[in-house]
């Protein structure tokens, strides 16, 4: 399928004109513009009602229909034999950079929970050089990770420092495992079980089609889906337990908007690697794609898969364990 | 499928639909000089209040949304875009490449950058006002007193981060898999090169960015307390984070300025540039710091002892890599058979004005002194002569330099050099006076300000008047070249030039080296 040495050169596949952009264009652009009128009528509202909903979802779908399209056409100019070998390194280094650019939108996070963990909340509780103004500020704010109280909730909400909105309350019981009843009732932990099973899963898919043997190829991957809509369905039943039963929310002070955030955005991204991982079980299975040799759709797939393994591990160290 | 097109499509779609990477650095191009002009019109309405102490023409919330707005357009619409732009048109010919590696991906790139700036700029339009929180939207200014219109500019920064994250992974794939047989990374044009890691940077920093408005969003709308104290955050942590962002940012703007120079300082001087080596790693070493020097604009937060001398030891490093790049500069330059062109007159304007930008920059770098300078005009003044007299100056001589490649037509030299001069003094009368009343105290962001700044003041606005009408020129001049210039067919327009964009015929061809030519 592909010619080696000084040809491949000539062979790169430079498509012709595409409508995909522009159509792409249009969706992100009225999904977003929707997203932000829909937040904008929650908050600073009159509760009139408004189009924001209809151009968000409108957006969105036309957004996902036309990646739908995008990949589709990939797709088949891989099959038609369009891409030489250099433009398959194209979509590796493409894909590569795209998850460094995924690590580094984790980082932000991560980087604010340790200033936070490190600095900002002993500040607050009076220690170290920016404690000082802990009895102007925020006096008997005590600080401990997780926090048992916020310092809005230390000196009531009529005596914070003016430049304050919001009301933040404490939970009565955080997700960290010394908050756990018991190490086999801790959701955590049975996450990081199955996340980690699967990352084994999707390996064993990827050995299976490196022998080119399709059978144990769509067995794996189908039990990795299978784990991954697993892992899901128990962030949910954590959510639904933090807010039903622990009290825990976004307005819990700084551990729940850090919980939330990390485990919120590493949530959507498992969405979206498992969604990635079932159309290349469907692409397998019901049209017969992936060859012992031509596999990138899953490799790509099982990277991303991979890399939201690893954040998983960190997430686990540092939001539950630590 | 195979047939090749040798020639552009009729009509608009050509422009919507293209895959090829010369229209879309040519509508980078527009689209970013659009930018500039909007953003200055910003700026001439900021000069033209502060002509004279007092209010005289607009309200103070909307001086603060020109600042803002300013900013924003001029480093995310203009400055930005512009580079890419010149990337998108000749690194494919730099590297003896067909096209950009990922062409559909490239073209939205670009796509979603006007409608971004669509919603951004709609935003003076809506309830409150645009964005008055100033370019750096320091927390809570942009969350707890922001109006409305914020949300819709975090939306738009996603999206042009998006831009810019796409736009670089398609750099960093071009340049890592694209270069033509013998095209080794240490032979690449240093303009490659320097783009290369600033795709790095921007692949690695506009993620950060990301967070960072998303952070913004949840504490204004659902309740998270990031940038709130009062639930144990910190606005502080708001600065840190936007200038783990921002200080790349500014070598993401600078370091393919960089490039430009060492392209064109060569030519004019017909000597090969010196130190080819250093510059490379002189340029590494710069992006490499760049990560770890961003709490120096933040000195004045209240940080502890230890962080203020980290911070101001690794920024006083950042001199020298940036001292290696000015030495060749000037030594390509020592005993070549030179010549003033115009586009060598825009890189002797920037090495100057650079090398001023930069001393004033080791200034700010000494936090004791930073104390007395942190926020006042000094600073405007400091980043003016970076960004304007780097970056800007140096995307002029880029376009004077490569506009024969571009359209098969040569620029008036006397209208180029009016165009330099013009600039080159409008812009001294406009930012050497601001180092003085900066000095002397006077904030940056404010709508009036007390007698003893007046007459600088003034001559600083008669400055940037001139200047901006300077620019009205420079759209003259490119486009009575697209329409009327003296045609050229020399495939080498300059006698000194190097590289292969020059070896391909003039014009540059719709399609350039559809086969790869071989480098020795």
């Amino acid at each position: 399928m592909t010619t080696h040495s000084s040809t491949e050169y000539e062979k790169y596949y430079v498509p012709e004109k595409s409508k995909m952009a522009v159509c792409a264009t249009i969706g992100l652009i009225l999904s977003t513009f929707g997203a932000a009128s829909v937040m904008n009528d929650m908050t600073f509202g009159d509760g009139a009602t408004t189009s924001s909903w209809g151009i968000f979802w409108f957006g969105l779908f036309f957004f996902s229909a036309t990646l739908f399209a995008w990949f589709r056409t990939a797709i088949r100019e891989n099959i038609a034999g369009l891409n030489s070998a250099q433009l398959k390194k194209s979509y590796v280094l493409g894909m590569f950079w795209f998850i460094f650019s995924e690590v580094m939108f984790f980082f932000a996070f991560f980087g604010a929970l340790f200033y936070v963990r490190t600095l900002v909340g002993p500040w607050l509780g009076g220690e170290g050089d920016g404690g000082r103004m802990n009895h102007l500020l925020w006096e008997g704010f005590q600080y401990a990770w997780p926090m048992a109280q916020t310092p809005q909730e230390a000196v009531g909400l009529a005596n914070q420092p003016v430049a304050n909105m919001g009301t933040f309350q404490s939970y009565e019981k955080s997700m960290a495992f010394s908050d756990a009843a018991a190490w086999y009732l801790w959701l955590p932990m049975w996450n990081t079980i199955v996340l980690l099973s699967s990352s084994v899963t999707v390996h064993m898919a990827h050995m299976g089609i490196l022998d080119g043997d399709k059978r144990k190829f769509n067995i794996w991957l189908g039990i990795t889906v299978a784990l991954g809509m697993l892992f899901v369905g128990l962030q949910i039943l954590e959510y639904y337990e933090a807010y039903a039963h622990f009290g825990l929310t976004l307005n819990s002070g700084i551990y729940g908007s850090t919980f939330f955030m990390l485990t919120g955005f590493h949530g959507f991204h498992v969405i979206m690697g498992m969604t990635m991982l079932l159309i290349q079980w469907l692409r397998s299975v019901k049209g017969g794609h992936f060859t012992a040799d031509d596999h990138f759709g899953f490799e790509a797939s099982s990277w991303y898969w991979h890399f939201v393994d690893v954040v998983w591990v960190f997430l686990f160290l540092f939001v539950y364990i630590l | 499928m195979g047939a090749h097109h040798h020639g552009p499509a009729k009509g608009l779609s050509r422009w919507l639909f293209t895959t090829n990477h010369k229209d879309i650095g040519t509508m980078y191009l527009w689209f970013s000089f659009a930018m500039f002009i909007l953003g200055g019109a910003f700026a001439m309405i900021i000069r033209a209040e502060l002509f004279q102490p007092g209010m005289q023409l607009v309200e103070p919330a909307f001086f603060n949304q020109m600042t803002t707005l300013h900013g924003l357009v001029m480093v995310f619409g203009a400055i930005m875009p512009s580079f890419v732009g010149l990337a998108n048109w000749m690194i494919p010919m730099m590297i003896g490449a067909p096209d950009m590696a990922l062409p559909r991906m490239n073209n939205w790139s670009f796509w979603i950058l006007p409608p971004a700036f669509l919603i951004l700029a709609s935003t003076l339009f809506m309830e409150g006002g645009a964005p008055n929180f100033g370019w750096t939207f320091y927390a809570p200014l942009s969350t707890t007193y922001a109006p409305p219109s914020v949300t819709y500019f975090i939306f738009s920064i996603h999206v042009l981060g998006l831009s810019s994250i796409m736009g670089s992974i398609n750099i960093i794939a071009t340049v890592m898999n694209m270069r033509a047989p013998g095209m080794t990374y240490m032979k690449m044009p240093l303009f490659v090169w320097t783009w290369l890691i600033t795709a790095f940077l921007l692949v690695a920093v506009m993620p950060v960015l990301a967070g960072a408005v998303t952070m913004m969003l949840m504490d204004i709308h659902f309740g998270t307390s990031f940038f709130s104290a009062a639930g144990g955050g910190d606005p502080v942590l708001f600065q840190h984070i936007f200038w783990f962002f921002g200080h790349p940012e500014v070598y993401i703007i600078i370091l393919p300025a960089f490039g430009v120079v060492s392209q064109i300082i060569p030519a004019f001087s017909r000597k090969p540039l010196f130190g080819y080596d250093s510059m490379v790693y002189a340029t590494a070493s710069i992006a490499f710091l760049s990560f770890v020097v961003w709490a120096h604009h933040m000195y004045t937060v209240g940080m502890p002892v230890a962080g203020e001398l980290f911070f101001m030891y690794a920024t006083m490093l950042i001199a020298v890599p940036t001292g290696v790049k000015v030495f060749n500069w000037v030594t390509t330059m020592w005993r070549g058979a030179m010549t003033f062109e115009t586009p060598m007159l825009f890189c002797m304007g920037f090495l100057v004005l650079f090398t001023i930008g930069g001393f004033t920059g080791l200034m700010l770098s000494i936090a004791p002194a930073d104390f007395q300078y942190h926020d006042s005009y000094f600073v405007v003044a400091h980043f003016h002569y970076v960004m304007v007299a780097g970056a800007v100056f140096s995307m002029s001589a880029a376009v004077y330099y490569w506009l024969p490649k571009w359209c098969g037509r040569m620029y008036n030299e006397t209208m180029g050099k009016t165009h330099f001069w013009i600039s080159f003094i409008g812009f001294n009368i406009t930012f050497f006076p601001q180092h003085f009343v900066g000095l002397a105290g006077m904030p940056r962001r404010i709508p009036d300000y007390a007698l003893q700044f007046a007459d600088f003041n003034m001559l600083s606005s008669i400055g940037a008047f001139i200047y901006g009408a300077s620019q009205i020129l420079f759209l003259y001049n490119v486009i009575a070249t697209i329409v009327a210039g003296k045609p050229t067919s020399d495939e080498k327009t300059w006698d000194g030039a190097e590289g292969l964009e020059w070896t391909v015929a003039t014009p540059a061809p719709y399609h350039t080296f559809e086969t790869p030519p071989q480098v020795k």
